[in-house]
């Protein structure tokens, strides 16, 4: 049943968008609580039963709305944690339980300097031997230098330039060790040229691909995992071999995540 | 681009493409760099280094062009500060002292950048309250001065380069024997408007082939023009002129025939002698036994000359300072605000000049003798124009250059 591979969810409880840290978030499109808390456990149950992988969690915060996407709790290598840095005030108190949870479980903390942003795995994703890191929206280009040193790994840094596409993870996901969705208007000519010098097959994803965060995804094996997936990009990735699972994340892209941001990849 | 910065990048700044963006984004936005120092990481895991000197026209476009670079991981670099010593001994400087050049220097000190005042080639840097900080010459320091010693916090700021259309652009050599001259001389002579417009000074100096080739009336003419501010020269100048304004000749040669007069060879000390006898070129003037030529006009005119003796001279004439240290302190009280020099065939004193003046001084050198080009730029860049070519000659046009345009 297990595949060898094993995230972190943190259950919706006090899921809510209270407050606006990214273009998709407004107060006024309320969240549907019930309909949240079903589409999380849907999710779950993907995972656990119909995929076969161990789901760790931890506890939600009251008050920490936005602790239910875990991607962002820190980048995990191995046995080394690095926790994040919040930009926003908002979820900085996120760090502290992230922080608790992965000691506790015996992970090595390695710290970034305090006066640096960086926002984990949401914003450093691996890619064959490489780190591939987005900086300027949230994480600090700054950040990357210690990254490349604590895990000992090249780190490729990508600049975000659409607001829309605060995260990494929100237009930019590694299949495997060939194959990476990406949406090209999120990054520079510079990103873009070093996407496509570094990677071997680039798919790069049209606006309402993009819009409908189908980047946002998780890979189990051949299966990957999204929100939605719209029949251009469904064929493309079925002709590669793959085979697209989709389940309903409708209630959190109102905080601007999908399925990718749920879900922290521990191994 | 006259104001700059320095910045580090670390990490995978080529294969993020990190560096060629910052270059990119500098350049894009009208400024230039230098690429200090480049380390490229061994292995695909090593990250690289780049120092880089980010150069902007004044401060205001540089702090822009800073704040852009920073968000790509580009920072300013720690700057060191400056280590001084006291001078212990009047006249001996620490041991390891800093040696300008001729280039614009700054130091840095609590926490900024100043500039180093009355910069010159060959001195040392003192630190005085305020802070105040200036070039000063071995012989000058006193007990208990504050010296810049070592290399630490100190900075020159590059020449600029010629801009467009400028004299140089068109040269590939900035000495030229072969190359049209009446050109390089209208333009010598709109850089010398130039010069007056911006409310600058023009510092001559001459040698004794001024008056030899028969060109005194035309520096004259420039004299009473206000195209020369100040002059040095040496006793010669002064004694032939003096000579031909009281025999006609220089040297004993007629100015207005070109043969040697008879006794001609004892006319200047026969001059030097009646200028002696009245006290001082001044004095000659006021009695009325000098009515022209270079030394009347410039008395005249209230312009600032210094006449710098040296071992052959004959006399010598009463203005000539014969101590060379004064002389060079003299010398020295002259130079604010000169925007240009022309150094009019004389090897000794146009060496001696060139030590004392920053490298930005733009600079018209004229001699028959190539090798005084050589000698002037071997001690350091420099914003020169040499035309090797005949003073009297090249006198005469620049004369016609500035005079006759001016209806």
């Amino acid at each position: 049943m297990a595949s060898g591979i094993r995230v972190l969810m943190c259950p919706p409880r006090y899921y809510d968008v209270s407050y606006q840290i990214n273009p998709w978030m407004d107060k006024n499109h309320k969240v549907d609580r019930e309909k949240a808390s079903h589409q999380w456990d849907t999710l779950y149950q993907i995972y656990t039963r119909d995929i076969g992988i161990e789901v760790d969690l931890i506890d939600p915060v009251e008050d920490l709305p936005d602790m239910v996407f875990t991607a962002n709790a820190g980048l995990v290598y191995q046995d080394i944690f690095v926790p994040s840095r919040f930009r926003y005030r908002q979820r900085r108190r996120e760090t502290a339980y992230y922080l608790r949870y992965f000691m506790e479980k015996g992970y090595q903390v390695k710290e970034i300097p305090s006066d640096l942003y960086f926002e984990g795995q949401g914003d450093a994703l691996f890619y064959r031997d490489m780190l591939f890191a987005g900086y300027f929206t949230r994480s600090d280009v700054y950040s990357h230098l210690y990254l490349g040193e604590y895990l000992n790994r090249r780190v490729i840094s990508l600049e975000l330039v659409d607001p829309k596409f605060y995260h990494l993870d929100t237009c930019f996901c590694p299949l495997n060790d060939t194959h990476v969705l990406y949406f090209p208007e999120a990054f520079d000519r510079y990103g873009r040229k070093v996407i496509e010098n570094f990677v071997d097959y680039p798919i790069s994803l049209t606006k309402e691909e993009a819009f409908r965060f189908c980047c946002n995804a998780v890979t189990v094996g051949r299966k990957i995992l999204m929100g939605e997936c719209p029949s251009r990009l469904q064929d493309i990735l079925e002709s590669l071999g793959f085979e697209v699972v989709t389940t309903p994340t409708s209630e959190f892209m109102k905080a601007g995540g999908s399925v990718k941001c749920l879900t922290l990849v521990l191994e | 681009m006259r104001v700059f910065e320095d910045v580090e990048m670390r990490g995978h700044i080529i294969d993020s493409l990190l560096l060629p963006k910052v270059l990119d984004e500098v350049t894009e936005y009208g400024g230039d760099y230098e690429i200090l120092k480049l380390e490229v990481g061994k292995r695909s895991t090593d990250p690289s280094y780049v120092r880089l000197r980010i150069l902007a026209r004044e401060e205001e476009h540089l702090r822009h062009l800073l704040s852009r670079i920073q968000r790509l991981g580009a920072n300013p670099v720690a700057y060191e500060e400056i280590s001084v010593a006291q001078v212990e001994q009047d006249g001996v400087l620490p041991d390891n002292f800093y040696i300008t050049t001729n280039l614009d220097t700054e130091i840095y000190l609590e926490d900024k950048w100043i500039k180093v005042e009355n910069p010159e080639m060959d001195c040392a840097i003192v630190v005085r309250e305020g802070p105040k900080v200036e070039c000063i010459r071995m012989g000058q320091v006193k007990r208990g001065d504050r010296i810049v010693v070592g290399k630490k916090g100190v900075r020159v700021i590059p020449l600029e380069k010629p801009s467009e259309g400028h004299i140089f652009a068109f040269m590939t050599s900035s000495v030229s024997s072969e190359k049209p001259k009446s050109p390089l001389i209208a333009q010598v002579a709109s850089r010398m408007k130039e010069v007056k417009v911006r409310g600058e000074k023009i510092l001559f100096v001459c040698g004794p082939a001024v008056v030899h080739t028969g060109a005194k009336s035309h520096l004259c003419a420039l004299i009473r023009n206000s195209y020369v501010d100040v002059l040095f020269a040496g006793n010669a100048l002064a004694v032939h002129d003096v000579e031909s304004e009281l025999f006609g000749t220089s040297l004993g040669l007629s100015l207005k025939e070109g043969v040697i007069a008879q006794d001609g060879h004892e006319h200047h000390l026969r001059a030097i002698n009646i200028i002696r006898k009245y006290g001082s070129i001044a004095q000659a003037i006021d009695a009325g036994v000098i009515r022209d030529g270079i030394m009347y006009h410039l008395i005249k005119g209230g312009k600032q000359f210094v006449l710098a003796g040296s071992i052959r001279d004959d006399g010598p004439l009463p203005e000539v300072i014969t101590d060379s240290q004064v002389a060079q302190v003299e010398m020295r009280k002259k130079l604010q605000a000169i925007g240009m020099v022309l150094m009019l065939s004389t090897m000794l004193h146009s060496i001696a000049v060139a030590n004392m003046l920053p490298a930005r001084i733009f600079t018209v050198c004229v001699d028959m003798n190539p090798q005084l080009f050589t000698k002037l730029t071997d001690r350091g860049s420099r914003q020169i124009l040499g035309l090797m070519t005949d003073v009297g000659l090249f006198l005469r046009e620049l004369a016609q250059s500035l005079i006759s345009s001016e209806g």
